[in-house]
């Protein structure tokens, strides 16, 4: 698989620890949402780190690619991307890599879309890939956050579940949460599943992006709820990862 | 082509410590999984070796520890980049488990409880080089790295290493397992770099 050369075109800040980087890149094939690039950093005396960053943009003949990456503190590649990197920028990236964590507009039944922390990152890409495609397919959206602040793609997400046909999204706040919010801050259990989640009877696909303590619990939720194994695909990043 | 990030410098590996091509180090074990954790009671555990028509041996997990075992220390390279050095399991060796098989077979798929499966030659689980491990750091392989028993074949990237083993199955061709169908390596050597379909 070759590297190509992409151009920083515009930077975005998420949250006060990820940004956006929108890449212009050459003679890029497109990709499928859900999937991933190899991103290279070569530092002047030849040495070079190589990272996985999700892929946050839909399908498109542009050529335009766009990651968002949480920075981690004790990170090789994060810290650079989401700090140092500026526009007019080129980096060396690969792709598109994956070929399971991702959704397709052909696709014709329910999905639910999970995310904790950074692992919205691909699940936005499906989203965004939904509203591209046309598709009017029913998609709902768990977003479980420490807070209010970690929220990325804040008021994109409020205008797609705003808009006709639209995506439900439900925010689950672990630390903190709005003012006045309904229910106070916890991790995703049982009961949260049952009560916002699609229902197992109508066999939704399922795609759980986060932590791999969060993916762990969750995923073995939506079994208890009676979903297919089969049915649920996850997508886990270590402590160590600096995946998304 | 090589395009220098001003700025940059990383965080070089101390020491004498080699790793394969674009690795780096890591201390803890990350846990990469396709779908959720599937568990599975040790009553119910078998492993069977199968030739596509048939079984040839099947062991339940009573007389799978009847086995004679290995302590193995070994480093792990994980596709994500991720390698982890000096690991320390006890398994049985493929050598025992194949041992008793008679095949002209060249190539095996592994099958794992929850429908994973992984393909290699079958000379790769020969030699010293492969086992079914059943505990890691002196403690009972926990569910989510692959609990009750992995393969564990070190030497190729840890995908091939499947978790929740059930069984292996002897072919005359190879064929794609679940992730070389899905754009990765068909071998997967780390020191060679064999990341993806199309990596020489």
């Amino acid at each position: 698989m070759m590297w190509r050369s992409g151009t920083v075109v515009a930077l975005h800040d998420e949250t006060p620890t990820a940004r956006t980087i929108a890449l212009q890149v050459s003679d890029w094939p497109s990709h499928v949402a859900g999937q991933h690039v190899d991103v290279r950093l070569t530092a002047p005396d030849g040495y070079s780190a190589v990272r996985s960053y999700s892929i946050a943009s839909p399908p498109n003949a542009e050529g335009r690619v766009e990651l968002t990456v949480e920075r981690l503190s004790d990170g090789e590649v994060s810290p650079y991307l989401t700090q140092d990197l500026g526009v007019g920028d080129r980096l060396e990236l690969r792709g598109p890599i994956g070929g399971w964590f991702v959704w397709r507009s052909r696709q014709a039944e329910p999905i639910q879309l999970i995310a904790g922390g950074s692992g919205i990152v691909p699940l936005m890409g499906m989203i965004r890939s939904r509203a591209s495609a046309g598709s009017t397919e029913p998609f709902r959206l768990l977003y479980s956050v420490r807070e209010p602040g970690a929220v990325f793609y804040r008021s994109e997400l409020q205008a797609i579940s705003d808009g006709v046909d639209s995506v439900t999204v439900t925010y689950a706040y672990t630390r903190a949460t709005p003012r006045g919010w309904p229910r106070p801050p916890g991790r995703i259990d049982a009961s949260f599943i049952a009560e916002t989640t699609w229902s197992s009877k109508l066999i939704p696909t399922c795609y759980v992006c986060g932590p791999t303590s969060f993916v762990e619990s969750t995923a073995a939720l939506l079994v208890a709820c009676g979903n297919r194994p089969d049915k649920i695909r996850t997508e886990r990043f270590g402590p160590t990862g600096d995946r998304k | 082509m090589g395009i220098i990030s001003r700025g940059f410098f990383g965080k070089r590996a101390v020491g004498d410590v080699k790793l394969p091509p674009g690795q780096y180090l890591t201390t803890d074990f990350p846990v990469l999984s396709a779908g959720p954790t599937p568990h599975i009671p040790l009553e119910k555990w078998e492993f069977t070796i199968d030739d596509g028509t048939k079984a040839l041996r099947r062991w339940d997990w009573r007389s799978f520890r009847d086995l004679p075992t290995e302590n193995i220390t070994v480093d792990l390279h994980c596709v994500t980049r991720w390698s982890k050095l000096g690991t320390h399991w006890e398994g049985v060796s493929l050598d025992t488990i194949l041992g008793e098989i008679e095949t002209d077979a060249d190539y095996a798929m592994v099958r794992s409880y929850g429908d994973y499966t992984t393909n290699l030659p079958l000379a790769d689980l020969r030699n010293k080089q492969a086992w079914i491990a059943f505990r890691f750091d002196d403690e009972d392989l926990a569910p989510e790295h692959g609990g009750p028993a992995r393969l564990l074949v070190p030497h190729l990237y840890l995908w091939k290493s499947a978790k929740w083993v059930r069984g292996i199955r002897l072919m005359h061709e190879d064929q794609p397992g679940f992730w070389e169908s899905l754009g990765y390596h068909i071998y997967g050597d780390p020191w060679r770099e064999q990341r993806y379909s199309g990596d020489e």
